[in-house]
């Protein structure tokens, strides 16, 4: 008997979804696939989920957005959402998202062996899968790289009319300068951003693409910026006359941000989310996952693309970034104060 | 249109009365899309975000404010100024290459404003080819203006570049259905051509001119992606750094309905300045009898100034677009791209399709029914153009899936666990819907002002031949809307082409368009691999804007 009710129910939800592939063409996914929110872009995650797939015969379907909308889409479907992870490319997202009870704690003796502590949840809501320094680019004609120091120190009016920006509406420099608020607390912070300002060369820049260009060309002579976007133009040009220094080595290390992912509260597919995300700290999506743009392991024990490789090691700001996320309201309300556009 | 309205004969007294309720009924209903996201944000205004409102007041609105006002000024001005002097020179001038500029004038529409953004900015900044040219040839550039200065001389002239066509658009449909004889009439009664134009054809394609203002006023409010590009502060940034930066949706939204105020009272201002004049028709088909031959320096006057105007909009940018992309092709090009372009070709006519069937009757309704409700639906209706890409999306997304999750628990409880899934908000109904919600507007405007200039002459000599209502509408009315419907249905066709935020939130799974494609490059700062899926877009544009031209040509 409930054989047959079962039959007559999976004529019908065929029935369904057939009539509404022709009029909607909106069916979720099938079962047994696995489904990705991603923020992180097709280019970046494709060939990893296609590997994935290859590996162990799952399926992943995906669709990207930015953050932003994608939380809300998640919060909106609620228990009938067809995503079991959501992936993004900054940790002030991911502690948004587990904020509002959008992500459910994953517990694997696994993701806590690979993953090192400040680039994951304490709560264990969301891991971060690659690693994203933001420090120091200078022109290599200009600048003394023993005149550099920390991020603070760009704040110094010796650097008056040579600092290029990106703007302060990305969540990169929201992410910085909140760091910067757990390290210095607010006032000291706002100091520094209002010295950062005063120091400008030029209006702030929309890419962090374009501000390297600058330096290059001598608009300006420093600036900050995420290290894949300066890995990507020396990968095409080798003699581009910009180098990296690592801040705040003698203090606290350098600013690192994530790209990561958590599994959905509401996952249709939990355990195998969860598989999924130990295979991403795995050495082999490890190696993929960064190389794939330029940026870091999370994990330590698996080695950088060369290019990277060839900064030379840096030591990292050691604390949760977590607190990128709590405080990168704070955070954007400090830079309107402080006039940085 | 009201003023139309108060002269209704008598004979369709019955008509309306028996009609009214449905009238209201179907306009509330194809309102419904623009105004549901609308009253989310009207909400919003009950529940201050008080301690962020507090920040935003200060130290934010100053300056958006300022800006908002300063962008939608110079924009308004010089667009109007752009696509009515072209559009006066190509539809009742004649000058060299006249022929040419009449259709390649319009094809600035196919390339995205953030697009133009990008190549302006990359081409004219300190870094970019130009700026490095002069350098290293020894001359000084510090003279030159900064493109990217926060007083917004830059993003207001590339924004008017990538929007004149609206107004070209609307005023070239004008200028050509008003007809030669009206300025030789005119002439005749003693005025010289030049003030024939001022005097008279100006005034008499004004409703076409003013929509056209409209529309590029409420996608120079809800614009998002070319002010980024010049880091300009506008509502629309604040907007979303309240959202995304401060985690406020709240106050988000407050912003929205405060920009939606500023729209609603320009929107009323300019219907209560026209809503004391009345148009009476042109005779049409009459443009083509003779031109108005520009002598001497005029002709060369005229030729400079299109060339100008299509040099920088267009040819340039598109010449820069198409050298990155050929830069890139060879790594980015594969056979996916066709997916790309077929899904966009088939979301934009398909929208094209529904928006324009949504338009004439909701234009066709107020007409025949003009009143309170009608006309404050169309109005709201049309609204969604002004609300910002990512705040309809989301605004037009929960309440899908609001309805998805109440459908799903109803067939939970008729089914058991076995009920099957559906997922409504992630189908291409959910995306036409909003769609129609952004898009009304630009397939109304249009519509409307053809509708308007067909007088009440004609609507009395059909009813006393027995023709009224719907057999109006098609034997009469839709012959004469014929370039109004082709503008407007043209106008959705790219519009849609060109539109992120609403086809990231409800497409469904697998549909990445070229739209799609120019965000996940853009997202990433890789303007010039955009380049690819950008040139697409431009030339996937060009079918519709050549057919439109045609059209024009043949049918007035």
């Amino acid at each position: 008997m409930p054989l047959k009710r079962n039959n007559i129910l999976a004529s019908v939800r065929a029935a369904v979804c057939a009539s509404a592939l022709v009029v909607l063409a909106g069916c979720a996914p099938s079962s047994g696939e696995l489904v990705v929110y991603s923020a992180r872009v097709e280019a970046l995650i494709k060939p990893i989920l296609d590997r994935y797939t290859a590996e162990t015969g799952t399926k992943v379907s995906f669709v990207t957005d930015d953050a932003g909308p994608l939380i809300e889409r998640l919060n909106a479907e609620g228990a009938n959402t067809p995503a079991d992870i959501l992936l993004t490319v900054d940790a002030g997202e991911l502690w948004f998202a587990a904020e509002r009870g959008l992500l459910q704690p994953v517990e694997s003796p696994v993701l806590s062996a690979n993953i090192p502590q400040n680039l994951r949840d304490p709560g264990n809501r969301w891991f971060g899968f690659s690693l994203r320094a933001r420090t120091i680019a200078y022109s290599t004609a200009r600048v003394d790289p023993a005149a550099l120091g920390t991020y603070a120190d760009l704040a110094d009016p010796k650097w008056r009319g040579k600092l290029c920006l990106r703007t302060s509406k990305q969540i990169y420099n929201q992410s910085l300068v909140a760091m910067l608020i757990a390290e210095f607390g607010e006032t000291r912070t706002e100091e520094i951003v209002r010295g950062w300002v005063a120091n400008l060369a030029t209006d702030v820049f929309s890419s962090d693409v374009k501000l390297l260009e600058a330096i290059a060309a001598g608009q300006c002579d420093v600036g900050l910026v995420n290290t894949y976007y300066y890995g990507r133009i020396v990968r095409d040009q080798p003699d581009f006359p910009v180098k990296l220094f690592w801040a705040d080595q003698s203090g606290s290390g350098v600013h690192v941000n994530v790209s990561g992912a958590g599994v959905t509260t509401h996952a249709r597919h939990s355990a195998e989310a969860r598989k999924f995300l130990e295979w991403l700290s795995g050495p082999e999506a490890q190696g993929m996952f960064a190389k794939s743009n330029l940026e870091f392991p999370v994990s330590p024990a698996v080695a950088a693309d060369p290019i990277v490789a060839s900064w030379g090691p840096f030591k990292q700001n050691p604390i949760n970034i977590a607190k990128a996320g709590e405080l990168q309201a704070d955070a954007v309300r400090l830079m309107d104060r402080a006039g940085y556009r | 249109m009201s003023a139309v309205a108060a002269h209704s004969p008598a004979g369709s007294r019955w008509f309306k009365d028996r009609h009214a309720t449905g009238a209201v009924a179907l306009a509330f209903a194809l309102a419904l899309p623009a105004v549901v996201p609308l009253l989310v944000i009207a909400g919003s205004l009950f529940q201050l975000d008080t301690e962020v409102w507090a920040h935003l007041s200060r130290y934010v609105l100053p300056e958006v404010a300022l800006n908002t006002v300063k962008l939608l000024a110079g924009v308004a001005v010089l667009t109007g100024i752009i696509g009515t002097a072209l559009a006066w020179l190509t539809a009742v001038c004649n000058f060299p290459g006249r022929r040419f500029f009449d259709w390649a004038l319009l094809l600035p529409l196919s390339i995205p404003g953030y697009v133009l953004a990008f190549v302006a900015v990359g081409f004219l900044d300190y870094s970019g080819p130009l700026q490095s040219a002069m350098r290293a040839a020894g001359l000084a550039t510090k003279w030159l203006p900064a493109i990217r200065s926060s007083n917004g001389w830059g993003v207001i002239v590339v924004l008017s570049l990538a929007l004149y066509p609206y107004v070209y658009l609307l005023a070239r449909s004008a200028f050509m259905s008003q007809g030669r004889r009206v300025l030789e009439a005119a002439q005749t009664l003693g005025l010289t051509a030049r003030a024939a134009a001022w005097r008279v054809a100006l005034p008499m394609a004004r409703p076409w001119i003013a929509a056209g203002i409209s529309l590029v006023a409420m996608e120079t409010l809800a614009d998002f992606g070319t002010v980024s590009v010049f880091n300009y502060n506008t509502f629309t940034k604040a907007i979303y750094s309240a959202w995304f930066g401060m985690f406020s949706v709240s106050a988000a939204l407050e912003l929205a309905a405060f920009l939606m105020l500023f729209v609603l009272a320009a929107l009323w201002l300019e219907r209560r300045s026209r809503s004391r004049v009345r148009y009476g028709g042109g005779r049409s088909g009459a443009y083509a009898e003779r031109r108005i031959e520009l002598q001497g320096k005029a002709r060369w006057l005229a030729f400079a100034a299109a060339s100008l105007v299509f040099l920088l909009a267009f040819l340039l940018p598109f010449l820069q677009l198409l050298i990155w992309a050929i830069k890139h092709a060879a790594s980015d090009l594969d056979v996916r791209y066709f997916g790309f372009a077929v899904r966009s070709l088939l979301l934009a006519g398909s929208a094209a399709a529904v928006i324009l069937a949504a338009s004439v009757v909701l234009a066709y309704v107020t007409r025949v029914q003009s009143g309170p409700w009608t006309n404050l639906f169309a109005r709201l209706g049309t609204l969604g153009y002004a609300v910002p890409g990512t705040v309809l999306a989301v605004g037009i997304f929960v309440p899908m899936a609001w309805f998805n999750n109440e459908l799903q628990g109803w067939l939970i409880a008729a089914f058991g666990d076995g009920a099957p899934r559906v997922y409504l908000q992630g189908s291409l109904v959910t995306v036409l819907v909003a769609y129609m919600a952004r898009f009304l507007a630009v397939g109304f405007g249009p519509v409307d002002s053809s509708l308007q200039r067909i007088t009440r002459n004609i609507d009395e000599a059909a009813i006393s031949l027995g023709v009224t209502g719907v057999a109006m509408l098609k034997r009469v009315h839709l012959p004469l809307l014929r370039t109004g419907i082709a503008t407007g249905a043209v106008l959705v066709f790219v519009d849609v082409m060109k539109e992120m935020p609403i086809t990231l939130i409800t497409r469904p799974f697998g549909w990445d368009t070229l739209a799609v494609r120019v965000f996940e490059m853009t997202t990433e700062g890789e303007w010039e691999r955009a380049a690819l899926p950008a040139v697409v877009i431009v030339l996937a544009g060009l079918v519709p804007i050549a057919l439109l031209t045609r059209r024009g040509t043949h049918v007035a």
